[in-house]
């Protein structure tokens, strides 16, 4: 427990990419002394988060170290899981995400998420970004239009989609299916999206195109991004957390992780030595 | 002989051994189709689909018991198709790990092996004289209903196990609740197989003879029924009716009521065949 550091960004409080003030001091999501069981095994060991809102944070370590399930606490993706459990306190926005009567529909309209595998309705692109409006009751058609449009266009996917909103989702290409997910996702307007290592599935130029997607978006939403890829960590997070078996190692600006970490574990991990 | 080569060995006699005993079945079934067709195809006309049973071979028809096939497979699905489809629902979505559900996964196993004259001696308990429904269309599809329910439960839960977790995870993530996931993911992603398992019940319940023999359907019937009150015969029933007879005429009668038949069943199966390879396609 002890190299848990529970709020490093407070040392750090200018943020370049911190759009209004005033929000600075309030973290987007805090996390404190969080475990989480699957029946006895024992995932997370104990974590101490807090993430500022308009920023991207990375989660690396080693596969089985905790990261994606930590992540999916989040948007509480954990509860479908058999044998989960979990103890501590995430707040989100200030309000406590796992208290009794919290509504797990709303939280994850505010709380997005972009999978490993694009994995986009056996419906077309339209319905696609339509659905999550559609089932909070929306009927309002035009409204609806112009949501999945400026959607489509968040993504950059718009030009290359317009003439073909009735094609199915499914028929696109693995990039293209993984910018559908997102602009599935903004089109609910959460103010944090979640995404489970978006890019391991797509080649190097969908990827570019992602990760200069992400970095458009931090301008509007908070991100937190899992990913195995180093150079992918260091080039579009501010922040990064190294986990390894279960426990926070290090959480810092991603610039003094991969210059100048402050645990051994994490210069091994980053410099390939292990993992 | 080194193992390589007894490895070999033991696998071409086993595709030998495999190839055989598909052509058994195979050659089987086309000896019986073969003599079904040389003793009935003649008697195949119009008339005979439209006539209405009679004393003299040569003027009976299976008009009524066609009919009363009808009417027992509309209904059965009437019946059997929401209350499958929905118990293969909770079963999968909502029950999954709790103790009712373990116990109604065994009964339901267990009645899939149920003899199907077990299932009739309960429908003419319960539904025949309980229910004082009598010998009727309703009473017999209520059988048989009982006696596909494990089959499309089983088939519902199948096609829902099927659909991909990442689509769950997908509209959750977006904020649809439990039924909402459900409805507009689930349902539509497994609704190939949905239908392919009821279609495959259905063609079950319509050559069954036994439970409606049970039930009180009878072998003659003047007039096809037409409501579900009605008195009802079956082509089964008819088929067997004829073959009991003395004269050669409903020999051929029967050959033809059996093509009659078969060709339900075979067109059923085509189209869930049909709808499994288009809902297949689908995901891949």
């Amino acid at each position: 427990m002890e190299i848990i550091m529970d709020n490093p960004i407070k040392e750090n409080m200018v943020l370049d990419s911190v759009i209004d003030p005033s929000l600075k001091k309030i973290p987007k999501i805090e996390a404190k002394n969080i475990k989480v069981w699957y029946d006895d095994f024992n995932a997370i060991k104990g974590i101490d988060m807090s993430i500022k809102p308009n920023t991207v944070t990375a989660f690396i370590g080693p596969s089985g170290c905790g990261k994606s399930t930590f992540l999916r606490l989040f948007n509480r993706m954990n509860d479908y899981v058999d044998g989960f459990r979990m103890e501590g306190k995430i707040k989100i926005n200030g309000n406590n995400i796992y208290k009794k009567n919290i509504n797990v529909e709303e939280l994850r309209k505010e709380v997005g998420m972009v999978f490993q595998k694009p994995n986009p309705f056996p419906k077309s692109i339209f319905d696609n970004v339509a659905y999550g409006l559609r089932i909070q009751g929306i009927t309002d058609k035009k409204f609806i239009e112009e949501r999945v449009v400026s959607s489509l266009q968040q993504v950059g996917l718009w030009e290359e989609v317009k003439d073909g909103l009735k094609k199915s989702g499914i028929a696109l290409s693995g990039g293209q299916q993984q910018r559908l997910c997102i602009a599935r996702t903004l089109a609910v307007e959460p103010s944090i999206i979640l995404m489970d290592e978006p890019t391991s599935a797509l080649d190097p130029i969908s990827t570019a195109k992602i990760e200069e997607l992400i970095f458009q978006l931090k301008e509007k939403y908070t991100i937190i991004i899992v990913t195995h890829n180093m150079q992918q960590a260091s080039r579009i997070s501010d922040y990064t957390a190294f986990f390894y078996l279960g426990d926070l190692i290090e959480y810092n600006k991603t610039k003094n992780i991969f210059t100048n970490p402050e645990k051994q574990k994490t210069e091994n991990y980053i410099t390939g030595r292990f993992g | 002989m080194n193992n390589i080569q007894k490895n070999r060995w033991k696998d071409q006699a086993f595709k030998y051994w495999g190839i055989f005993c598909t052509i058994i079945g195979l050659v089987l079934l086309a000896v019986f189709i073969g003599d079904i067709l040389i003793d009935g195809i003649l008697r195949i006309d119009w008339a005979f689909i439209t006539d209405l049973p009679s004393r003299k071979a040569e003027n009976s028809g299976i008009y009524t018991a066609l009919m009363g096939s009808i009417w027992i497979l509309l209904l059965t699905t009437i019946i059997a198709f929401p209350i499958g489809v929905a118990a293969g629902i909770y079963l999968e979505e909502y029950a999954k790990n709790n103790k009712l559900a373990g116990l109604l996964e065994i009964n339901i196993s267990n009645l899939a092996g149920v003899p199907s004259i077990i299932y009739g001696l309960l429908g003419l308990e319960v539904f025949v004289r309980i229910m004082n429904l009598g010998a009727s269309v309703l009473a017999g599809s209520l059988t048989l209903s009982l006696l596909i329910l494990p089959i499309v439960i089983v088939a519902t839960r199948e096609a829902i196990k099927a659909v991909p977790k990442s689509i769950k995870d997908a509209s959750f993530a977006l904020g649809a609740s439990k039924w909402q996931t459900i409805w507009h993911q689930i349902l539509p992603a497994s609704s190939g197989g949905i239908l392919t398992g009821v279609i495959l019940a259905l063609s079950r319940a319509v050559g069954e003879t036994a439970p409606l023999i049970v039930v009180g359907a009878l072998a003659y019937v003047p007039f096809a029924p037409s409501n579900p009150m009605d008195e009802f015969s079956v082509m089964p029933i008819q088929i067997f009716n004829w073959i009991s007879r003395p004269q050669s005429g409903f020999i051929e009668n029967a050959a033809a009521a059996i093509i009659i038949l078969l060709g339900i069943t075979f067109i059923m199966n085509g189209i869930a065949v049909y709808f499994r390879n288009k809902w297949q396609k689908k995901w891949k």
